[in-house]
């Protein structure tokens, strides 16, 4: 068991989010950033569905009560162990009695802890994460509190593994850390001015000719107005060439829409799921788990790509993933 | 048929919201509910469109042979043979669901700004909404908000300029030409014209959402003493 003695800026349990619901409005929810939350799940010998919690810039102070197998993936938010520095990207066997702290953030802004086993709690609509705004699913459907009490689920043989190895190495300390990582080709730098890949959206070309250029060769900066629904931008204002009413319809994680005030809107995990707005572009899958490490103030820069380029890169990204599934597998043999 | 991203395409089974359009989307659902093919994740119905969500991986895997093509363009072909098959512009019977309904009073509160609007009295806003011919075009914005289609002009209310921060879920309010019942509580600047005990949403249920697109919608006026009735009996 794990227990919050500090809760965090919003700290909640979220997995890959909730599908084949949102025919009836119920949102995905889920994480932010999905390739930091598959590896951290990898690390520790976890399916890449298991639930995580997911940190936000300032991160929580948790107590561990037993010995766990973790690992901190994404945003670096400076975590230590009982005061002592530990990485990224890589498996920690945490000893019982120790302390998990988070500094200050250096880089993106979200972080993911995995623990082997997974988080211990219910699926709600086939799905672990939490969905905020309904009270649902996540634990007791909420963000993490002061006092909360995480219980993990059985490890299996790969993390009982992962602990043996990592037990031999550790000693008489309060935790030990893997000396190997993830390769560094994997998990993406964050950029000060990221170039973020976008497809064009499916009313692009309703937008004035000024605005579709500015749109893939001016930089864009989050605002503070921005949450897990939704990345608000500051920049120069969009506009259609006619104003014209569209029906609302569906849209994506990484979905870019432009309200009548001109500044465009990306829509995150939390997003509705239909939107009236004018969709400008839509973010290369690939290129989102960057743009969720953006944080109000950051800049962004977009660049086009085809939609059958963003496929292709994103197959590859899959097949890089499952490579590292291997490599794991093969680090334990 | 249009992408929306490198995991998604939008069908267009119809330009304007209207029922024939509706009843299309609603054939081209009852076919992704049999789950015809396992590269589908999920879909989305709106009021002309279909938003079929899938997995490029796994078309990938399967469709080793067909290299060439993108698994964007193998799904569109396989979605294209489906519209061909489907017999579209098909019409079925709607289903009537009856959403009692206390107008008025706390449950309610501006029922008569509605009404002081458009010139009538609080009970003729309250009989012409409870008689209008509502369908339900979509379900979205929110876990089992309907967009209801169907409200008289009479009754059009602008929305109010400053939102309230907590709407109570059940709340029923206009907002323009617009009804809608909030299945969650959410901030929200509709007009509240009155309250539903019954549940929109329904978290544990196989189906969560109480209503569907294609749904006929009949308000029925209850009391207070009923609303309270309702309300304990879940």
């Amino acid at each position: 068991m794990i227990s919050l003695t500090k809760p965090g800026l919003l700290t909640s349990v979220q997995d890959l989010g909730r599908y084949g619901f949102q025919k009836y409005g119920v949102i995905t929810s889920g994480v932010m950033d999905q390739l930091a939350h598959r590896t951290s799940n990898l690390l520790v010998g976890n399916e890449e569905n298991e639930a995580t919690i997911e940190l936000t810039l300032l991160g929580p102070v948790i107590d561990f009560e037993e010995d766990k197998l973790i690992s901190i993936c994404g945003g670096n938010l400076s975590p230590s162990i009982n005061g002592e520095p530990v990485r990224l990207w890589r498996p920690i066997l945490v000893k019982e009695g120790s302390q998990l702290r988070f500094g200050q953030c250096i880089s993106g802004c979200r972080a993911y802890l995995a623990i082997a086993g997974g988080i211990g709690v219910p699926n709600v609509m086939d799905s672990k994460s939490t969905y905020l705004r309904a009270g649902l699913g996540g634990f007791k459907g909420r963000a993490l509190n002061v006092g909360d009490k995480l219980e993990t689920k059985p490890i299996n043989d790969v993390s009982a593994r992962m602990i043996d190895e990592l037990s031999k190495c550790s000693g008489d300390e309060n935790f030990a850390e893997a000396d190997w990582s993830v390769a560094s080709d994997l998990f993406p730098s964050y950029e000060k001015i990221p170039s973020i890949r976008v497809m064009k959206g499916r009313q692009y070309h309703l937008f004035s000719k000024e605005s579709q250029d500015t749109f893939f060769s001016q930089p864009f900066e989050i605002t503070p107005q921005s949450d897990r629904m939704g990345y608000r931008l500051k920049g120069p204002s969009l506009s259609l060439e006619e104003a014209s009413e569209m029906l609302s319809e569906a849209v994506n994680f990484g979905t870019i829409q432009v309200p009548s005030d001109g500044n465009p809107i990306v829509l995150l995990a939390d997003r509705q799921t239909t939107g009236g707005y004018p969709k400008i572009g839509q973010i290369a899958t690939v290129d989102l788990p960057l743009m969720a490490q953006l944080k109000p103030g950051d800049l962004v820069r977009f660049v086009e790509v085809s939609h059958e380029e963003a496929q292709h890169l994103y197959l590859e990204r899959e097949m890089k993933i499952q490579q590292l599934m291997q490599g794991i597998l093969l680090k334990l043999r | 048929m249009h992408p929306l991203g490198d995991n998604a395409v939008i069908i267009e089974v119809g330009e304007e919201m209207n029922i024939e359009s509706q009843k299309n989307v609603e054939i081209l659902c009852s076919f992704f509910d049999t789950q015809p093919f396992d590269w589908i994740i999920e879909y989305i119905p709106a009021f002309t469109t279909v938003a079929v969500f899938y997995d490029p991986v796994k078309i990938q895997k399967k469709h080793k042979s067909d290299f060439l093509k993108f698994p964007y363009d193998y799904a569109c072909d396989a979605l294209n043979k489906i519209l061909v098959e489907l017999q579209l512009n098909e019409t079925t019977e709607p289903r009537i669901v009856e959403i009692p309904v206390c107008y008025g009073g706390e449950l309610g509160p501006d029922i008569e700004h509605v009404a002081s609007y458009n010139g009538i009295t609080t009970k003729e806003v309250m009989d012409i909404h409870s008689k209008g011919d509502y369908l339900v075009h979509m379900i979205g914005f929110a876990p089992g908000f309907p967009y209801i289609g169907g409200m008289s002009d009479k009754i059009a209310t602008p929305r109010r300029t400053s939102p309230r921060l907590k709407i109570p879920a059940g709340t029923v309010g206009i907002a323009g030409k617009q009804t809608g019942v909030y299945p969650i509580e959410t901030p929200g600047g509709w007009q509240l014209i009155g309250r539903t005990p019954i549940k929109l949403f329904l978290p544990n249920e196989a189906t969560p959402s109480l209503l569907k697109a294609g749904d006929k919608i009949k308000f029925t006026p209850i009391s207070n003493e009923r609303y309270k009735e309702l309300e304990e009996e879940g």
